[in-house]
């Protein structure tokens, strides 16, 4: 055992690795099976329209359904790439050439951004 | 009225089929009169795992065409009273499990037994959705390892909405859960999901956890269900298991680190 391996701080134990992705993934699944018919369709949906505007990441959009006692909560969560990226893509879909100062605002550090949309309904 | 327990899981290869020979031969060792069936059609194991294989004749299958009667088909275990066998078919495909002949045969054994449990195959398709769609109780087998557990959550999801208790808005079907080819060591070493974890995750109550066991191997080598191997600790587990589901309150062995010796210690360290 070498001397230097009391320093370094123990590795996280696979186990506790697996229990945390998990979570995270069935998570994910039952709120998709918990949910409404319609609930693909409309992340899909949603997906498309704002596709056209924004590059998005389809991993970075978050559709949820809470169903309280009397009011639910549809939750949209998207991510947005980088604000330069996102323009020099709409561009692009737009059918322009991407200008030439956009590739150099491209090498500025860039900030993402996020939108988070909610929209309340009794039932 | 008998009650009919489906063996599940999602996931192949996690332990249904050595649960079911066991389960069921535990609950005919009580006094039950118990079935065992096989739905995994074509790929016909349980015959082998409970020591038949050579006294099957007619099938599940064969019963459910109207090509056999089901007292020709059910083969009674030889060294346990109250104990039968319904197998499968190697050569057909799960398509001949129709709802309708499923329930005509599950209908027809039901006069007679006590237990019925329904050995299911591996996936969420028709083997599958037939084995668990007239369940009472499910047996949710379960390894702890990541794929195994996603798969079982699937599966109580498939319980949920799409056995005849959901589907006719009935009590829903009880869901237990059996954590088997545990290893204690490696659990205590951070290599694998501990029960707790399955259980917070699953979220179910607890059948049993079986350990991963030699015993098991030896047992299906000769074709004998493992829960007759009464000095294995799988068997031990398996005995406590069907005294919980039951109804009586066991504690549960076998999910610590068995105490080594001196000598174990020192060899494991230089190993
Ligand atoms: N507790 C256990 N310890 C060791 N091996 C086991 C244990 N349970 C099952 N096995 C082995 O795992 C393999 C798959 O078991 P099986 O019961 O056929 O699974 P399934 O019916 O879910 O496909 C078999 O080789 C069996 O011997
Ligand atoms: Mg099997």
């Amino acid at each position: 055992m070498s001397i230097f391996s009391f320093f370094r701080s123990a590795p996280r134990p696979s186990a506790v690795q697996a229990k945390e992705r998990l979570q995270i993934v069935m998570a994910h699944e039952r709120a998709g099976r918990s949910g409404p018919d319609y609930l693909p369709m409309l992340q899909q949906e949603l997906l498309a329209v704002i596709a056209k505007y924004v590059d998005i990441d389809q991993n970075k959009v978050e559709v949820k359904l809470d169903r309280g006692g009397d009011c639910s909560t549809l939750e949209v969560n998207i991510e947005l790439p980088a604000r330069e990226q996102a323009k020099a893509a709409a561009a692009a879909k737009a059918g322009d050439k991407p200008a030439g100062n956009d590739d150099a605002a491209a090498k500025r550090p860039v900030s993402g951004g996020s939108v988070n949309g909610s929209a309340k309904k009794r039932g | 009225m008998s009650k009919i327990i489906v063996m599940t899981s999602g996931k192949g290869g996690v332990g249904k089929t050595t649960s079911s020979a066991a389960f069921a031969t535990g609950l005919a060792l009580r006094g039950f009169k118990t079935v065992v069936i096989d739905f995994d059609v074509g790929l016909r194991n349980l015959d082998l795992v409970m020591g038949c294989e050579r006294r099957v004749v007619f099938d599940f299958i064969n019963v459910i065409n109207g090509e056999a009667k089901l007292n020709q088909a059910l083969i009674k275990d030889k060294r346990i009273e109250n104990l039968y066998i319904l197998p499968t078919s190697q050569t057909r495909d799960k398509d001949a499990l129709s709802r309708d002949g499923v329930e005509k045969v599950l209908n027809e054994l039901s006069k007679e037994f006590d237990y019925i449990l329904c050995d299911s195959p591996a996936g969420i398709e028709r083997g599958a959705l037939m084995s668990l769609y007239f369940a009472d109780h499910a047996i949710i087998v379960t390894n702890p390892e990541v794929s195994s557990v996603r798969d079982s959550d699937r599966i109580l999801g498939v319980l949920n909405s799409r056995s005849r208790r959901a589907e006719q808005g009935l009590e829903p079907v009880t869901q237990q859960l059996l954590l088997t080819r545990y290893d204690p060591d490696r659990v205590e070493r951070g290599e694998m999901l501990k029960v707790d974890d399955v259980l917070e995750i699953l979220a179910i109550p607890l059948l049993g956890v079986v350990p991963e066991s030699q015993a098991v191997l030896r047992a299906s080598n000769v074709g004998m269900p493992v829960i007759l191997d009464e000095a294995s600790n799988a068997g031990q587990a398996y005995m406590d298991a069907v005294g919980r589901f039951l109804g009586e309150d066991i504690d549960h062995r076998f999910v610590n680190p068995q105490k080594k010796g001196l000598f174990s210690r020192l060899l494991r360290r230089s190993a």
